[in-house]
């Protein structure tokens, strides 16, 4: 890829490299590739979120406030199945992860190029067949526990070929990331040099590519048992309804780390660019990271505390969900740590990862409440459970989805957003995510159930405080995507680098990237972090294995 | 003050009706107050170095920190004791709960798509409406007759899932007698949220006297089937004012024109409503989907049904 259009003088970029749709949809560049997942992700970001205000405007009254329960129970699965499969798996590692990977090891690309153009035809392909699903009336939830599941055949078995071709996309993505980051490091990338959002792919990538596939299984175990009649779920037919709890939560336990330690890798890189200092503790939020992956495969059985599990079971599962707390308050105190004497800005990015610290906060502390067995026996599947898994994934994964697009907005896109806009829109959804999920810890204490179309009248203040707040949640994505995607078309071109960031990815010979990334592979003799690191400063006296020099390439 | 913010703002538990109930109460509160002060400390913390380091200049120095072992390690035992504490003390509760004694009360209790059966010792059945005796332990044994649903008595504190291939179980001692409502928690279709019954518990001798009383009590005909529409669940589906349900409502229909999804019509009779109770797929009234309704087939007495016929036969 030459460096210069001919004639006009103007640099060429992934972006304008080639034009046309075409251009587009056979491509193999890592970073096409992550803005085409973007924008798809997005788009069913924005059908999940109606979805979501819909739920929310009927539950805003006692009795029928707007449609009935059929209706209701059909968008609040949508709801979920969209957020799920479509928008918030895929996520961070399909976007962020896609895009940043080869400029932060620095390598011109992921190790399969063209299957990670497979993953992505794998993943619309499974969009497709979602869509159709969405016709057949899926009113199971995001769970399609069995044997409620069975009463609704064609939907369910839409809808699970979908999440099952979904899951192909995972995998493989999964497999090339890990097979990026063992073979495709730049001389000097170390392991103890790697930034610590590849880290957190690393560990996403492992729970990809083995939980993955029992969900696979499990989806093919149902659609066996529904056209064929094999009984495995089914209690009519011999089946075990409980089994397909078990096999279902073994994928999507860990899931729920495949959404979240890469939003903490977001974190992890913003707050030691903004605070100017070296992460602390960098070793210990590898541990801490990989650890969380390695112990989110044993504790699947907490989401079934009161499913009929074997009491020993239930005291057991309770034990080790405990061992997830720890990592994590670990990774909360070295992020406060590494704010210590920084020099630290306010910009949009910033703002979003300390909310995301906050917001996490809270998600994790009413985690210990669910981790109890006393306390969850009573919280189990009421708005308690709603609300904690909503500050986990929308106040940790989007937030820190959203954290990531405003601080890489740069690279991506070669101009900025518009700065005021983009605090404004982050205080209305910080405010109203808040308003919308605080109410829901009380209500879930009170007994509110989670998934009820109605609900006793003594709910409804705290019900119609949460639908309000919601709408201004809502608003803030509004603006947000409004200032992003008018940023990404028409925003003030911007001089490279505008954060200062010491990181690998903002040193690319080209503003944005060319096509190729590097002209040649860079050579890393520091890690990503030294931040106003004092000349002759020995690291290796310190443990973090790297020798002199500040700059990188 | 800090009174009114911890009944409304921190701990809105229902009221304590079992004997355990205070227990989880203390544990749900302490994990809360941990949980906040946690939270609010270090918020403030981060505020402060946000606004103590603010950047000032763009050549700011700041001092190069990479990590503190004994900061660290410090931070992360005493989190590993906080929660080996709580998993402790909520496993030792818990473990009480699940560890009913033998001479519990015991009663059957049976989840449908959308109500609850239940059956005493004394082969008494009722539904809609679950008793039990003042300060005796009570063991539930569950199941349910079609998919998982699961019986969840916040102001006891239990909750269980009711499942189509095993026998499930909860039990709990009540000290409080009075009305207590009951939800069903595992989604479980169309009704879910009106899947609701009422835990009444009463003094002990009442109880003996409800369990040995025989049913079909000598009411007459139309107050029979009132109490029975309420029992057996009707009014969660079917309004009796006019007002829209999930149903359609039963008011004014006997003696009045229906219309069916087919296009047929028909003036509400008595044969009329008890073929709707019996085989409800026989005629679908036109507004609405099929499969809406299970049958009550070999669930009502000859004269529960007649009961139920001249209940509806009085809404007019």
């Amino acid at each position: 890829m030459g460096a210069y259009a001919q004639g006009s003088g103007e640099q060429l970029n992934y972006i304008n490299c080639e034009k046309g749709f075409w251009s587009w949809w056979m491509t193999i560049d890592h970073k096409r590739l992550g803005l085409m997942y973007l924008v798809s992700i997005l788009t069913f970001f924005v059908i999940g979120g109606v979805a979501a205000l819909l739920v929310r405007a009927e539950l805003y009254s006692h009795g029928k406030t707007l449609y009935n329960a059929d209706t209701y129970n059909i968008i609040f699965s949508l709801h979920g199945i969209i957020m799920i499969f479509l928008f918030i798996v895929p996520g961070i590692p399909a976007t962020l992860g896609n895009f940043l990977l080869p400029l932060m090891v620095g390598a011109k690309d992921v190790a399969f190029p063209k299957l990670n153009r497979l993953s992505f035809w794998i993943y619309v392909l499974g969009a497709a067949v979602a869509f159709c699903a969405l016709f057949l009336r899926v009113d199971t939830g995001w769970t399609f526990y069995t044997p409620y599941s069975i009463q609704n055949r064609w939907g369910v078995i839409t809808m699970t070929l979908a999440a099952f071709i979904l899951g192909f996309s995972s995998i493989l993505t999964g497999l090339n990331f890990l097979v990026t980051i063992h073979k495709m490091r730049a001389p000097g990338m170390t392991w103890n040099r790697l930034p610590l959002f590849v880290w957190a792919l690393y560990s996403a990538s492992i729970l990809q590519v083995v939980a993955t596939p029992v969900i696979g299984i499990t989806l093919l175990l149902l659609i066996l048992e529904n056209v064929m009649g094999v009984g495995v779920f089914n209690p009519a037919m011999g089946g075990d309804p409980v089994l397909f709890q078990h096999f279902f939560w073994f994928y999507s336990h860990p899931v729920v780390y495949i959404m979240i330690l890469p939003a903490f890798g977001v974190i992890n890189e913003i707050i030691p660019v903004f605070a100017r200092k070296p992460i602390f503790g960098y070793r210990a939020m590898v541990i801490a990271s990989v650890g969380i992956a390695a112990v989110s495969f044993m504790v699947w059985g907490h989401h079934m505390f009161v499913a009929g599990m074997s009491n020993n079971t239930r005291y057991i599962f309770s034990f080790i969900t405990f061992f997830v707390a720890v990592p994590t308050a670990v990774k909360v105190f070295n992020w406060v740590g590494t704010l210590y004497k920084g020099s630290i800005s306010w910009d949009s990015p910033m703002l979003y990862a300390l909310s995301f610290v906050f917001l996490f906060l809270i998600a994790g502390t009413t985690g210990i409440h669910l981790a109890t067995l006393a306390t969850d026996a009573h919280y189990h599947d009421t708005y308690f459970v709603v609300a904690h898994f909503h500050y986990t994934i929308q106040g940790g994964a989007v937030i820190g989805l959203y954290a990531g697009l405003h601080y890489w907005f740069p690279l991506m896109f070669g101009r900025m957003y518009n700065e005021k806009l983009a605090k404004i829109a982050w205080l209305i959804l910080f405010i109203g995510f808040n308003g919308t999920f605080l109410p829901q810890f009380l209500l879930g204490m009170e007994g509110m159930p989670r998934r009820y179309y109605d609900y006793p009248v003594e709910f409804e203040p705290l019900h119609k405080i949460s639908s309000i707040f919601a709408f201004f949640n809502g608003l803030g994505y509004v603006l947000v995507l409004v200032n992003l995607i008018h940023g990404a078309f028409k925003g003030k071109k911007c001089e490279r680098n505008p954060w200062g960031s010491l990181s690998l990815e903002w040193q690319t010979p080209q503003f944005p990237p060319a096509h190729d990334n590097w002209e040649t592979i860079p050579v890393v003799t520091d890690w990503g972090y030294s931040y106003n690191k004092p000349a002759g400063y020995d690291d290796h006296a310190q443990h973090s294995a790297s020798k002199g020099g500040s700059t990188h390439v | 003050m800090l009174q009114w913010i911890h009944d409304n703002l921190i701990s809105r538990m229902p009221v304590q009706a079992s004997e355990w109930a205070a227990r989880v109460d203390w544990l749900n509160d302490f994990i809360t107050y941990i949980s906040a002060f946690c939270t609010i400390a270090i918020t403030a913390v981060m505020i402060y170095f946000m606004w103590r380091y603010r950047r000032k200049s763009e050549t700011q120095q700041t001092e190069y920190i990479t990590h503190n072992a004994l900061l660290e390690t410090v931070w992360t035992v005493i989190p590993t004791i906080v929660c080996i504490f709580v998993f402790w003390y909520g496993f030792e509760v818990y473990h009480e709960q699940r560890t009913p004694p033998a001479n519990a009360e015991e009663i059957l209790v049976e989840g449908y798509q959308w109500g609850w059966n239940f059956e005493y010792s004394t082969g008494k059945k009722g539904s809609g409406e679950l008793v039990v005796p003042l300060g005796k332990a009570t063991r539930l044994v569950m199941r349910s007759k079609d998919v998982t649903h699961s019986f969840f008595i916040p102001s006891m504190r239990v909750k269980e899932d009711v499942l189509a291939s095993a026998y499930s179980y909860l039990w709990f001692t009540p000290i409080k007698t009075g009305e207590f409502p009951i939800f069903c928690t595992e989604y479980c279709g169309l009704s879910h949220s009106g899947m609701l019954a009422k835990l009444k518990v009463v003094e002990p001798e009442v109880f003996q006297d409800f369990i040995n009383e025989r049913s079909a009590e000598d009411l007459p005909p139309a107050e029979l089937g009132k109490k029975l529409f309420t029992q057996k669940g009707c009014i969660g589906c079917h309004s009796v004012d006019g007002s829209a349900k999930v149903c359609p409502s039963l008011y004014q229909i006997f003696g009045h024109e229906v219309e069916f999804a087919d296009g047929t019509k028909l003036v509400g009779d008595e044969n009329y409503l008890e073929e709707s109770i019996l085989n409800p797929n026989a005629k679908i009234v036109k507004g609405y989907p099929p499969n809406l309704m299970q049958s009550y087939k070999g669930q009502l007495e000859d004269k529960e049904l007649a009961g139920l016929i001249a209940y509806i036969k009085s809404l007019k």
